[in-house]
């Protein structure tokens, strides 16, 4: 079992959480009560509400968004290079320790 | 002594509520009550990727069984609430007990239209709205089988996606004289319309149906124009009906739907209601509605929760839906009834388009086809009341981020 940490932006509190391999960053989020990962969509890539900036020593292994995802993205306001959905990442051996910092949800 | 809260229905909005309160640092009891066997699941699957058998039973669910049991919510599936006693503040259940409570949350949801016509409740005759509903008609959703779907709205048009994709033949009969007449405008309908007879959907409008024929099976649909539609089987989606009944007979308020504040709460200071069940106050529409939505069902979910826990939040969130049919990805924000206009932005020939309904010069919704960018910034100018000059939301050499900054 690989470990994720989620940091709220709000309060810097840290949430570490063990995700089984192949389930989503956002379906972690959620089955733990982080806060501010919503998923409404129930990971349909339609809402924007698991936005996550990954850390910047996991970008290379996390990779970037694909092309629905990218699309939503560049709708939302406070992108950076680093943001994802997380609906749209699957856990892996490979992101064991990784860090997803939360912003503010857009509904 | 520890409060404890019971919530009624254990859907999106039942389950999404349970987590809330948890978020929100209650430390009461906290018992889910479902009358379904299963967890908490998300339904929009249901007409889509789970009728297609794309994805499992078990990826519909919101959160396993386990993730309630670890945050100390108990959840009894498999039962139903016959009565509350709002004097006693207990709930009696479907096997004899009782149960007390300090708060109630009812997310009783709702259930699908029926058909009112003999014959249909005949064994091929299918309605789309739990796992159940969808486990017994994909045994005969087969290709070469002939479908008759009853009722253009989403429901009805993602089935007719999915049974083209999986080489089944389509009929889709609506009574009114356009598709999704209930929740878009009439170019929207002509171009959802145009998008399933080019993929084969048989469509018939402004025909409601007369009879169904047949023996021990429904064999053809009449219509009541005189034609005969036949049929290996059918799938009603006419509508749904809120879950209003237990509310009702414990005296709360109902009016399509039991009546809610902006707060989420009844008249009785100790119930909260929630999701599609409720005829609710919304502060951004400024008027009382009730919406079948997955997004408003949380959204309300968790202003529920923070009535429970003593805090104010109004549930003032711009309504939200969305559909996945063939290869295109809609997505509506806002409520485009009463618009005076309506602007194209993009190509409906291409599938890449928005269409932004105003009202005085605001932008009061947006309907976009494959543009999820430009559905979040439309979102965003329905949020904003963005008043803007029609012109500059159909020229694309003008981005909407530039027109909501």
């Amino acid at each position: 079992m690989a470990q994720v940490t989620y940091v709220d932006l709000k309060d810097d509190r840290r949430y570490t959480v063990d995700v089984e391999g192949g389930a989503t960053l956002m379906q972690a989020a959620v089955d733990n009560l982080v806060p501010r990962v919503m998923g409404d969509c129930g990971g349909a890539c339609a809402c924007g509400t698991c936005h996550v900036y990954v850390d910047a020593a996991w970008v290379d292994r996390v990779g970037l968004p694909s092309g629905s995802e990218a699309e939503l993205l560049s709708g939302l306001l406070e992108t950076q290079p680093n943001s994802r959905l997380a609906c749209q990442i699957a856990m892996n051996e490979g992101l064991h320790g990784l860090v997803l910092r939360l912003p503010d949800p857009q509904l | 002594m520890t409060s404890t809260t019971v919530i009624v229905g254990a859907g999106q909005a039942g389950g999404d509520l349970a987590s809330a309160l948890r978020q929100l640092g209650y430390t009461g009891r906290i018992i889910l009550i479902g009358e379904e066997p299963v967890v908490p699941y998300r339904r929009p699957p249901l007409s889509k990727a789970f009728l297609s058998g794309e994805v499992s039973e078990e990826a519909l669910y919101i959160k396993t069984r386990e993730a309630y049991a670890k945050h100390g919510i108990e959840l009894r599936t498999g039962l139903r609430v016959q009565a509350i006693d709002r004097v006693a503040h207990t709930v009696t259940l479907s096997d004899g007990s009782r149960l007390a409570y300090d708060k109630l949350a009812l997310t009783t949801g709702g259930r699908a239209r029926r058909l009112d016509l003999p014959g249909a409740d005949k064994s091929n005759v299918h309605y789309v709205r739990t796992i159940d509903d969808i486990r017994r008609l994909r045994e005969q959703f087969k290709p070469g089988k002939r479908l008759a779907i009853i009722g253009g709205g989403y429901i009805g048009l993602e089935v007719a996606a999915v049974g083209i994709k999986k080489g089944v033949q389509v009929t889709l009969v609506e009574a009114l004289p356009r598709l999704l007449a209930r929740v878009t405008g009439p170019e929207l309908s002509q171009y959802y319309e145009q998008v399933h007879r080019r993929h084969g959907v048989d469509i018939r409008l402004g025909t409601g149906v007369s009879a169904l024929e047949g023996g021990s099976q429904v064999e053809a649909v009449v219509l009541q124009d005189g034609s005969r539609v036949p049929a290996d089987l059918v799938i009603v989606g006419i509508g749904l009906i809120p879950n209003t009944e237990l509310a009702e007979k414990a005296g709360l308020a109902c009016d399509n739907g039991i009546v809610v504040d902006l707060f989420a709460q009844t008249q009785d200071p100790d119930i909260v209601a929630a999701g599609d069940c409720t005829n609710h106050d919304n502060g951004f529409c400024g008027r009382r509605l009730r919406l079948e939505s997955v997004p408003n069902a949380s959204e309300q979910a968790r202003v529920a929760a923070a009535s429970i826990c003593g805090q104010r939040v109004p549930h003032a969130s711009v309504p939200w839906f969305w559909s996945d049919q063939y290869n295109l990805k809609l997505q509506m924000a806002g409520l485009s009834q009463g618009h005076d206009c309506v602007v194209i932005r993009g190509s409906m020939a291409a599938d890449s388009f928005v269409a932004f309904y105003l009202r005085e010069g605001v932008v009061i919704a947006a309907d976009s086809v494959n543009r999820a960018a430009d559905f979040m910034m439309g979102k965003k100018m329905v949020a904003g009341r963005l008043r803007t000059d029609p012109a500059a939301l159909a020229d694309e050499t003008v981005t909407l981020k530039s027109l909501v900054a």
